[in-house]
């Protein structure tokens, strides 16, 4: 089934097995769900578009009207999360069912790493896509989700190219690069991207070299099977759409991550830890589309107020580091 | 000097709509041809054809409003330049849509392909999926069509011709042409099968000559 050749979306060693496609009709016609093309299409859909943390349907609403592409349902902000403490688990179905009923726009939502049964409930209450975060409690320091048994297509976070690609390997359909969430500080977030971006110069060139034994050298270190590094290589960027995550507070800090090349942004406490949500909502989703228009970006920083950022937090002295969470499976 | 095809470039899939102009353009070896990403109102004064990606058609509605593209698009296309919307492209273009769940929004429509869209007809992403089509006007063969939260078209008006339907006997209706309009439900960028865009060029061809 899977012999179909396109340029446009890497469909690199998929389906070991895919327990998550399902052969179904409409009407009379045959057809297949749940394929790699559907589900890495679904993420590609989300390019050059803002991923809106929210809480409940007002601030769905809020995303929606301001050009969210997507709501990230969470029950508390990341902010939050790190100012309560104790074990952070996926939102309340109830919630998730009110915000997926009142906005036209895909919802995503949280379930813990490795938490399959998790992400299983959040697959039968319907939301587009899931995220195996590390922003919740980890529920397996080993392992991390199936991904290939799922219908739903999943994103995960990274800190970089081995991380990210064993997470592809695992069937997520979409990366995000880790910042460090909810401190309203984009140092991680930049720091990340930068890291995958120079490891994927380096394979690139000794792609290009022709130097596979280097090239399967890589693959060892980088704890990741060799199709998947050579595919890399060739396209000289992940085989699946990445965007950025953590910390991303206004418009600047939107196209700045633009423009080391990721696909788009997740905005978690950023806007709605805010004191101007509705106008700094919409003035990210402008810098995130026009992030090579310096212009276009000050305008939108121009509606937002500096003083109505979130205070954010040094990461040097943070107690919980989230992004370290998952990253060494 | 060749066609020059434009593709919206405020979000969605537009890479993967250029990518598939480019290999269309190299398949009916039209070398002089060239695919160009527009934002500005400027840019689309500039082009013989545009093509609206796929995406989230609320998103790509308001930012093609808030910088005037909206209205300079509209305009042109009024005049006769050739447009393909795929998805959510198809949505933008299109009279009335409504969403299947929410139902009436107020999102920004360009308002000129007179058929009543259905956004999300076939459900939420997991119930996404790929089915071989019928398309008569661009050969026997089937082309793979790729649903993505896909829309459909539940009624047309009499000037608007029905390329598609799931299947024959079905009444969910998945591409339209009307005369220099085209609007699909599914991705033709995502398929690897290049002959939608061809027909799509072959328009625009046709109105650079006049």
């Amino acid at each position: 089934m899977m012999n179909i050749s396109t340029s446009n979306i890497s469909l690199v060693s998929t389906e070991l097995n895919a327990r998550g496609i399902k052969m179904d009709r409409i009407d009379a016609l045959p057809v297949t769900k749940g394929t790699t093309l559907v589900k890495r299409g679904f993420a590609h859909m989300q390019k050059h578009g803002v991923i809106m943390d929210v809480t409940n349907v007002e601030q769905a609403q809020i995303a929606e009207d301001a050009g969210a592409v997507a709501v990230m349902v969470l029950d508390k902000l990341p902010y939050d999360v790190r100012k309560a403490g104790g074990v952070a688990r996926t939102a309340s179905i109830k919630v998730i069912e009110e915000i997926r009923d009142h906005v036209t726009i895909p919802i995503m939502a949280k379930c813990r790493i490795g938490h399959t049964e998790e992400a299983r409930v959040l697959e039968a209450v319907g939301v587009d896509m899931i995220d195996e975060s590390e922003v919740l409690t980890p529920a397996d320091e080993e392992r991390h989700i199936w991904k290939w048994d799922f219908t739903t297509p999943f994103v995960n976070g990274a800190r970089n190219l081995g991380e990210a690609l064993r997470r592809v390997e695992e069937g997520a359909s979409m990366i995000r690069t880790k910042g460090e969430p909810g401190t309203g500080n984009v140092a991680e977030a930049i720091k990340h991207i930068r890291i995958v971006n120079s490891e994927i110069r380096r394979i690139k060139a000794v792609y290009e070299d022709g130097d596979m034994q280097e090239l399967i050298r890589a693959a060892r270190e980088l704890r990741v099977s060799y199709a998947y590094v050579l595919e890399t290589a060739r396209l000289g960027r992940l085989p699946v759409v990445n965007f950025a995550a953590g910390g991303i507070t206004t418009p600047a800090d939107a196209a700045m991550l633009m423009s080391l090349g990721c696909d788009g942004v997740f905005v978690g406490s950023g806007i709605f830890k805010s004191q101007d949500p509705m106008e700094r909502a919409r003035a990210i989703v402008i810098a995130t589309s026009y992030w090579d228009d310096p212009k276009v970006v000050m305008e939108a920083q121009r509606m937002i107020d500096e003083g109505k950022s979130m205070l954010g937090m040094d990461v040097k002295t943070l107690e919980l580091r989230m992004q370290e969470r998952g990253s060494e499976a | 000097m060749g066609i020059k095809i434009g593709v919206l470039a405020l979000q969605g899939d537009v890479e993967e709509n250029v990518n598939a102009t480019r290999e269309a353009l190299r398949s009916l070896k039209l070398d002089d041809g060239d695919v160009v990403q527009v934002k500005y109102p400027e840019h689309i004064g500039g082009i013989d054809g545009l093509i609206i990606p796929g995406g989230e058609s609320t998103v790509i509605g308001t930012l093609a409003m808030l910088n005037g593209s909206l209205k300079v698009i509209r305009e042109r296309i009024s005049a006769g330049m050739p447009v393909l919307g795929t998805c959510a492209g198809m949505i933008v273009l299109a009279k009335r849509a409504y969403d299947r769940v929410v139902g009436e929004t107020r999102q920004q429509l360009l308002n000129l392909l007179d058929v009543t869209v259905e956004r999300n007809a076939f459900g939420r992403q997991i119930d996404s999926f790929e089915a071989d089509l019928s398309i008569k006007v661009i050969g026997d063969k089937p082309f793979k069509g790729v649903f993505i939260r896909a829309p459909v078209v539940k009624s047309v008006g009499s000037n608007v011709d029905v390329l598609a339907r799931l299947d024959d006997s079905s009444n969910k209706i998945v591409a339209v042409q009307q005369g220099n309009i085209i609007g699909t439900s599914f991705h033709p960028e995502l398929s690897g099968d290049t002959r939608l865009h061809e027909y799509f060029i072959r328009l625009v061809k046709e109105y650079k000559k006049k």
